[in-house]
């Protein structure tokens, strides 16, 4: 089965595009939160919890630039997610058969 | 200006910011807007609510994505004499964050309080 990189870079005031990711994404899909979908990644956040529920079946990234920008590094993230910079950024695109952009 | 019937008149402004930092323009210009709408003395606030509460987020540095940290400039609201910045307690906590990530002074409210704040305004902005 072909594998999608879903990056989500919306917060939820502009449509919540993480929800509709997370509906669509298929097991071993990669979803990468860059942009203000990083504050997603906060583990002190009510909605850590539907991104716990896919830990299991998706690899979940946050692009590390962009966590620092917003001043969220002094947070403690889920554990699940891996920050990955620019390179890492190119290498799932590379890894992966086809993006979606939400 | 004698056809200006509104001259020296003070209306109650309220800015409602609700997106997080550096993804859009929204908060930048909000607050510049509010800066300018200070030199003309009318009653002002801020509110910072949803992932708006991340605008006052301290330690940010968007130097990597090649945007400007303007969250030091929401420190010159006091210099303007812009002193009711209002936070929504749930939202702060809907991001296990407190009033100690913040990097300026403001005043926590619960939803209740804020919509009782809004209503009583003559004026309010979305960004």
């Amino acid at each position: 089965m072909s594998r999608l990189l879903h990056i989500v870079s919306r917060g939820p005031v502009d449509g919540d595009a993480l929800a509709a990711c997370l509906r669509m994404a298929r097991p071993g899909d990669a979803v990468l939160l860059i942009e203000d979908a990083v504050c997603a990644a906060l583990a002190g956040a009510e909605t850590a919890a539907r991104i716990a529920e896919r830990t299991e079946d998706l690899t979940l990234y946050a692009l590390d630039a962009d966590i620092v920008a917003r001043g969220l590094a002094d947070q403690p993230l889920i554990g699940a997610i891996e920050r990955v910079d620019y390179a890492g950024f190119v290498d799932l695109v590379t890894a992966c058969d086809t993006t979606q952009s939400w | 200006m004698t056809n200006c019937k509104n001259a020296g008149v003070s209306k109650r402004f309220m800015y409602v910011n609700r997106r997080a930092p550096h993804g859009a323009i929204y908060a930048l210009e909000c607050l510049e807007l509010v800066l300018v709408t200070a030199a003309f003395d009318q009653d002002q606030c801020l509110v910072f609510m949803d992932d708006g509460v991340f605008l006052l987020k301290k330690n940010q540095d968007p130097a990597a994505i090649g945007a400007k940290n303007f969250s030091l400039t929401y420190r010159a609201l006091g210099d303007y004499d812009v002193e009711k910045i209002y936070v929504e307690k749930e939202s702060l906590q809907a991001r296990g964050l407190t009033e100690a990530d913040l990097l300026i002074p403001v005043t926590v409210v619960s939803s209740k309080e804020l919509g009782e704040i809004m209503h009583a305004q003559d004026v309010v902005i979305g960004a």
